[in-house]
This record gives C-alpha cells, structure tokens and sequence, in this order.
C-alpha cells in the first residue's frame, strides 16, 4: 500500500477539469492522500500546498496549450520554497503546434519536471512511476538532510 | 427586578450599560474615565456614580459581567507557516477572538524574529503551522525557539497535531495550552477551537496580568475581549433574527468589521484562496477618527475628503493635524462636524470595502471566468453601525451608507439592499456579553434597541425598533 500526500491540480487560466479529477479518484483509490487544488490553479498555489501538507509529489495538468508558459519556472517556486526534493510530474496537451512528443519531453525535462505523460496517458502508468520514484526521493530527501 | 450590569473597560473609557432583564430595556448608562494603568477602581467608580445620577438608586443586579480592551487590549502574535495558509488561518483565529494583532510571522522564526517578538511583549502567541500529518519541521523548529527564548506568555499551540507531543516537550518551560490544528486540512479552516482556547487564556490569566481583576468586588467575570463581544452580539443578532449581517464600527484609532454570513460563491464563480469563515472580523488599524484621522485622508485621497465635507483641501490638512494632537477632542465649529462626518464615511467605505470579497474575470481559451477572493456580501440582509461615532452622528445613514455596494465599483461584493440599523446605545457588545448567561433577553434586548433607519423618520415606526424578519 503506497503512502504520502499528493498534490494535483490544473495550471494556469485552464478550466479542463475531467482529466485531472480521473487522476485525482485513481491516486485516492491506490491509498494516496491527495490534495486536489483543481482548475485555474496558480502555479505558486501548488508549491503553497505542498510546503504545508509535505507533499510528496506535485500533479500538474495542462490541457489548453499554454503550459509551457505557466510550467516557466516551477522547479525554482519550488526550492525557492524549500522543496528541493519534491517530485514534479506534468502531463496533458503541453504546447501547440506540431512538435514531436521526444521534443516536447524534453522541453519540459529541460525545466526540471521529473515525468511528461503525453495525452493519452493512463492513470495505472502514474501510479507506476510514483511507485518507483517516491521511495528513490525519500531516500535523496533523507541524504540531503544529513 | 431582574436586571444585569453590563461593562467594558475601555481604552478611552469605563462604560456601563444597565438593563432590566424582564421589561427587555435599557435602565441607563455611565461612564468614567479609563484607569486601569493606575487603579482601575477609581474609574469604575466614577462610572457607577455617573450611572445612578442618571438612572436613580441602582437595583441588586443578577449578572455583572464585563468585556475589557482596556491597557493595549488583547495583544497577540500569530505564527504560521505558508503566509497564506496557516499563518493566515491563525490571524483569522485570533482576529475572531477579538485580538488585537500586533504582529504576524510565517515561515522559520529567525533570531531577528524573536527578538522582535519579545520586544513586542504581546500578552498571548498563537503558534499553527502544517496540516494534520503535513509539514512537521517548520512549527517544531518554531517551537523550539520559542521555548528557549526569554519570552514569559503564554503560548497557544494550534498546529500540526502529529507534531503536539514534541512540542509540548520543546515548551515544557513556558504556559502552553494546546488545542486544535486551525487547518487540519489543506484550505480547511478550523478556528473555533483555538477562538475558545484563546478566550479562556484571556479570562483565566490575561484578566489578573492586567490588573483588570482589582475590580473584581463590582463585577462577577469578565467575559471576553470587547471585540469579541460585538462579534458575539452581532451573531447573537444574526442567527436569533436578522439573517446574514455585517457589523461597522469606526473607532478613533481603528475600524472593526464584522460578518455573520456564509459569504460563498454565486453558482459559476469559482472560489479562490483559503475558505472564509462565516463569522468574520477585520481590523483596520489605519482606519480610525482621530489617531488615525491622516491615514484616513491617505487612504481616501485629500480631495475627496474635502470634497465630500465642502471645505478646502488647506482646511482638511490643519483640521486633521489638530485632531490626530487631541484625540479626545469633539467637533464643535460646522467645519470641524463636516470633517468628522467626511472621515467616517471614508473610514466605513474603505473598512467595508476591504472586508468584503471582490471578483476578477479571468481569460481563458473556452471564455471568460469569474474568479471571488473573499467573502461575497452582496445579499447580506442588515447592515448594522455601531460605536461612539455613529451613535453621536446627526445623520448615521449617510455614514452606514457607504457600506452599500457601489455601481462605480461593480467588483466589489458589497452588500446590495440591507436594512441599515444603529445601535444607537452601544448596546450590541453589552448583548454580546448577556447571550453568555441570557441568550433569550439578550436577543430581544439588542432587537430592541437597534433602529430602522430608513423607517426612523416614517409616522407608523413605533420607535423605529426592529422585528424580526
């Protein structure tokens, strides 16, 4: 059974809600407390939650083509905030235009995202990375305070 | 007769109400001097003389309860860990207790911090910080500090409960009393606990450290905070009658404001920020009529006070430096009266303003959204002014006006068609006080005593009391 605190939400002024509700019930449903901060969420907002419920991972959802905008900066909000370790995954419609999806990848790894899932993504394969990545941070987060 | 002798030790005054529990009236009033810096006797003393020469030989009164905002009021320290969450959660908590906050920290204490706390000396520290099974470190860290430092108050702890038993070991040498998380969930508010626990440090230690308890053989309790008693006078009168309410009262240093209403979106808006609580009060420590007559004119802009009270921008700057020397001087000249009457409607238009939620439209690829920070009052059903300024005004609605919504500024959620009502006796923080032991006289009490002010002047108001709805 997985533990720790979640965050998930929709950045920016985007309003597509149903995707990240989807993730939302999967991630409560496999045992995760989860901190829905849904639609039009500021980027600041999700690093204000996380700091408070010592998140472990932050789900940020993007649908409408500006995230690449909205997601400019969101590793530095977050050690800005202390949360160095904190895992930052990203998914949904991430730019406009035809760029190739290895492209797009990497524009969002470049900006410190931990995982891009393209469109399409299920949430089995969500929970899958968190298996694998949580307890790879915790023991990073464990090494970083000693 | 069955009668109760109502109290508050003041700043500026000794105020007594006495009111016959049966015939639901008011027998009189009286007032002395403050002097709880010297012997707080020699005041109420001087009040209770004032009282009988006004109300004849006083009877055996059942209940003497008192409320106190008397040497600095209650002063507090708020502590929390995401300035907009639960360091905001915790001010909202001590604001309701009818605090005054002289100071608020987010984040890790630093040793500047601390000493600025301690310089501070406020009578109680509210320390929150982490939900329930979140941020642990940061409220520990806090604590810890806290705990070593020369700080003698006591220090109420609404944090992380996960984090309560260390804490407890870290403030082992300080008065800690330890009560409910303010956020136990991420954007859940939870303030009545730690409202209480703050009420009952007051009562139990606060009361006797500020020497309010050398009057104990005129009083039986002191019951709360005078903030907290209008804050529970006008729940009192909410929740017994009048629906969803919002309380004024500009003062001569500050301008309280309080909301007894849900305050929730209309359908498709979409809330932002940290849930409000349904019983709401704000301070405006720049908003007052005298010591803080300048920033008044600041806030509002110096044409527009000489504007609204037709004298010239020359005159306003003498007038307002003459006011903030004499705090306790009264108007006396017509320009001197038309000042005063411009200050308070600038200080109950801003003060409500900032009270109330506003909406912002957002631009999105599927429309337009209409985003509400804070509370929307626009349905709120009365408006009720109360405090010295008001009750002295020759014409109160013209002030209580500028709590309605504005069509110049149509974004503000200000309330739309209330009924405007006075507390032309300062009554409703003696009714606060009452409800504690009398909840019935105390309502019909307070009803009684507030007037319609859009019927005062109708032939068919009797008296232009109120009845319920």
């Amino acid at each position: 059974m997985p533990s720790g605190t979640i965050v998930t939400g929709v950045i920016g002024s985007d309003t597509h809600i149903v995707g990240n509700r989807i993730l939302t019930m999967a991630l409560e449903k496999a045992g995760y407390k989860v901190v829905s901060l849904g639609a039009l969420t500021p980027a600041a907002d999700f690093v204000r939650a996380a700091v408070e419920t010592r998140a472990g991972a932050i789900l940020v959802s993007s649908l409408y083509g500006q995230g690449e905008l909205d997601c400019r900066g969101f590793r530095d909000l977050c050690t800005e905030a202390g949360l160095e370790d904190i895992l930052l995954y990203v998914g949904g419609n991430l730019v406009v235009g035809k760029r190739s999806w290895a492209e797009t990848e990497q524009t969002y790894l470049a900006m410190g995202f931990d995982r891009v899932a393209p469109p399409g993504t299920r949430s089995e394969a969500v929970l899958e990375w968190l298996a694998q990545d949580l307890p790879a941070m915790e023991s990073r987060a464990k090494k970083h305070k000693m | 007769m069955n009668s109760a002798l109502l109290i508050d030790f003041g700043s500026t005054y000794t105020k007594l109400r006495a009111v016959d529990l049966e015939a639901r009236r008011l027998i009189g009033s009286g007032q002395g001097p403050s002097t709880v810096t010297t012997d707080i006797n020699v005041g109420m003393r001087a009040a209770l003389e004032d009282l009988e020469r006004r109300a004849g030989k006083l009877p055996r009164f059942r209940y003497r309860l008192a409320s106190s905002s008397a040497a600095g009021g209650l002063r507090m320290v708020t502590i929390g860990l995401v300035r907009e969450l639960t360091a905001e959660a915790a001010r909202q908590a001590a604001l309701g207790a009818g605090a005054k906050l002289v100071g608020t920290f987010a984040y890790r204490l630093t040793e500047n911090d601390l000493e600025k706390i301690t310089a501070l000396a406020p009578d109680i520290v509210l320390l929150a910080g982490g939900t329930d099974g979140g941020n642990m470190e940061v409220v520990l860290h806090n604590a810890a500090a806290l705990g070593a430092s020369r700080l003698a108050c006591p220090i109420v702890y609404a944090g992380n409960r996960g984090a309560a038993d260390e804490a407890r070991r870290l403030l082992s040498s300080k008065t800690a009393i330890f009560t409910e998380n303010v956020m136990p969930e991420f954007n859940v508010l939870d303030i009545e606990p730690a409202r209480a626990a703050i009420r009952s440090v007051f009562i139990e230690r606060i009361v006797h450290a500020k020497g309010i308890d050398r009057a104990a053989a005129e009083f039986d309790a002191v019951v709360m905070p005078t903030p907290a008693a209008v804050l529970e006078g006008a729940r009192l009168v909410a929740d017994g009658a009048l629906g969803s309410v919002l309380v004024v009262d500009p003062g001569g240093a500050t301008t309280d404001v309080h909301s007894v209403a849900p305050g929730e979106p209309a359908p498709g808006v979409v809330p932002q920020g940290l849930p409000e609580p349904r019983v709401k009060r704000t301070v405006e420590g720049d908003l007052g009529m005298r010591h803080n007559a300048a920033t008044v004119v600041e806030a509002a802009g110096i044409a527009a006070i000489a504007a609204d009270a037709g004298i010239g921008e020359e005159e306003v700057k003498a007038l307002v430096k003459n006011l903030t020397a004499n705090a306790e001087h009264l108007p006396v000249t017509t320009n001197e009266k038309a000042l005063d009457h411009a200050l308070a409607r600038a200080a109950v238009g801003i003060a409500v303003q900032r009270h109330c939620g506003t909406l912002k439209t957002v631009y999105t690829p599927t429309g337009p959204v209409t985003v509400q920070h804070g509370k929307d009052l626009r349905r709120v059903d009365a408006v009720i002014g109360t405090g010295g300024v008001l009750a002295a005004s020759a014409d109160a609605r013209a002030i209580l006006s500028r709590a309605l919504a504005d069509a110049r500024e149509p974004l503000a959620l200000k309330p739309v068609a209330p009924r405007l009502l006075l507390d032309r006796e300062y009554l409703l923080y003696a009714c606060g006080l009452l409800q504690s032991v009398e909840p019935h006289a105390a309502l019909e009490l307070a009803l009684a005593n507030l007037t319609d002010l859009d019927r005062e002047f109708a032939p068919d108001a009797a008296g232009g009391s109120v009845h319920p709805r």
